[in-house]
């Protein structure tokens, strides 16, 4: 069953990468006021059911995926890999 | 002889330099391995720097969760010294051994150059030091800004926990933090490189005051074990 994680800076984190994309969509003109750089996972877990499958992302995400500090995670279950 | 233990992950690349700032400071250096069950009888540990893991994740973040890294978590309680230095910084924090934690330093540019680092205070760490002495140490890392929300900087500083701050912050890091420790004080990290520091020949030998302080705080520990123990 698959899982993705959205791991995302947390609010009010400098964000030093994504200040520099916003620097560089600016210079080619486009109107972007923020940008805010995160990573995705796509996981494949071998769960009986959704809410399995969820709690087994859930403490990977948290232990391992993200930093607690600094990052924030949100899951989906079911979603497709972009085609 | 006092034995120092250095870890060598994959990805690691300054680990011969440790291991030969550790001989150079007549020590006795073991080389240990990521996927090592134990510290081979090393009264300290060194974790280098270097690339561990390619950095994937985050920096330190899979080196944390590697064999080796129970061992010296398991010496660090036990009140054994720990320094990490710029990847093993990383590590130390991604471990929980070290509060905080190393983000891309706010210029995102990879700073290679010397780094003037204060010393804040007096502490086993910095033998034959006086706060506001500077140590002369090169850097060279991409992700050395070092960040704790205010809640942990403030417990940091209440608890002396910052031995040096640098005097020119290079990468934004937090109240110009430079090396920490945790709250015990047996456990110590930074991102510049001490042991580049060890030979007049390439520069400065400023990089010796840390391994010192590594050893001598070795020595502490050696007697507190072998302290005569009262008959049964």
């Amino acid at each position: 069953m698959r899982v993705t994680v959205t791991v995302r800076p947390k609010d009010g984190i400098l964000d030093p990468q994504g200040e520099a994309l916003r620097r560089s969509l600016a210079g080619l003109g486009h109107a972007v006021s923020a940008v805010h750089a995160g990573k995705v996972f796509d996981l494949e877990i071998e769960a009986a059911d959704e809410h399995q499958a969820l709690a087994i992302a859930d403490q990977v995400a948290a232990q391992v995926l993200t930093n607690p500090l600094i990052e924030r995670y949100e899951l989906a279950a079911g979603s497709e890999a972009a085609a | 002889m006092t034995s120092v233990g250095v870890v060598v992950f994959p990805g690691s690349c300054d680990d011969r330099d440790a291991l030969r700032a550790v001989e150079l400071m007549g020590a006795e250096p073991i080389e240990l391995w990521h996927a090592d069950a134990d510290l081979r009888g090393a009264d300290a540990v060194i974790i280098p720097g270097g690339f561990s893991y390619g950095d994937y994740l985050r920096c330190g973040a899979i080196s944390a969760l590697s064999p080796v890294m129970s061992a010296v978590r398991e010496h660090a309680a036990g009140g054994g010294p720990v320094l990490g230095i710029c990847n093993g910084f990383q590590v130390l924090t991604e471990a929980g051994l070290l509060p905080g934690v190393l983000r891309p330093n706010a210029s995102l540019r990879f700073r290679c150059h010397d780094v003037d680092l204060v010393v804040e205070r007096a502490s086993p760490w910095l033998p034959d030091t006086q706060p506001g002495d500077v140590l002369r140490i090169p850097m060279k890392h991409h992700d050395g800004c070092y960040f704790a929300p205010p809640p942990v900087i403030g417990e940091l500083e209440a608890h002396g926990q910052v031995l040096l701050r640098y005097r020119s912050n290079p990468n934004g890091s937090v109240n110009a933090i430079a090396c920490v420790t945790n709250r015990d004080g047996n456990v110590a990290g930074l991102m510049p490189h001490p042991e580049h520091a060890v030979e007049s020949l390439i520069g400065s030998t400023d990089g010796r005051v840390l391994l010192g302080g590594l050893l001598g705080l070795s020595l502490a520990t050696i007697r507190f074990h072998d302290a005569p123990k009262a008959p049964a």
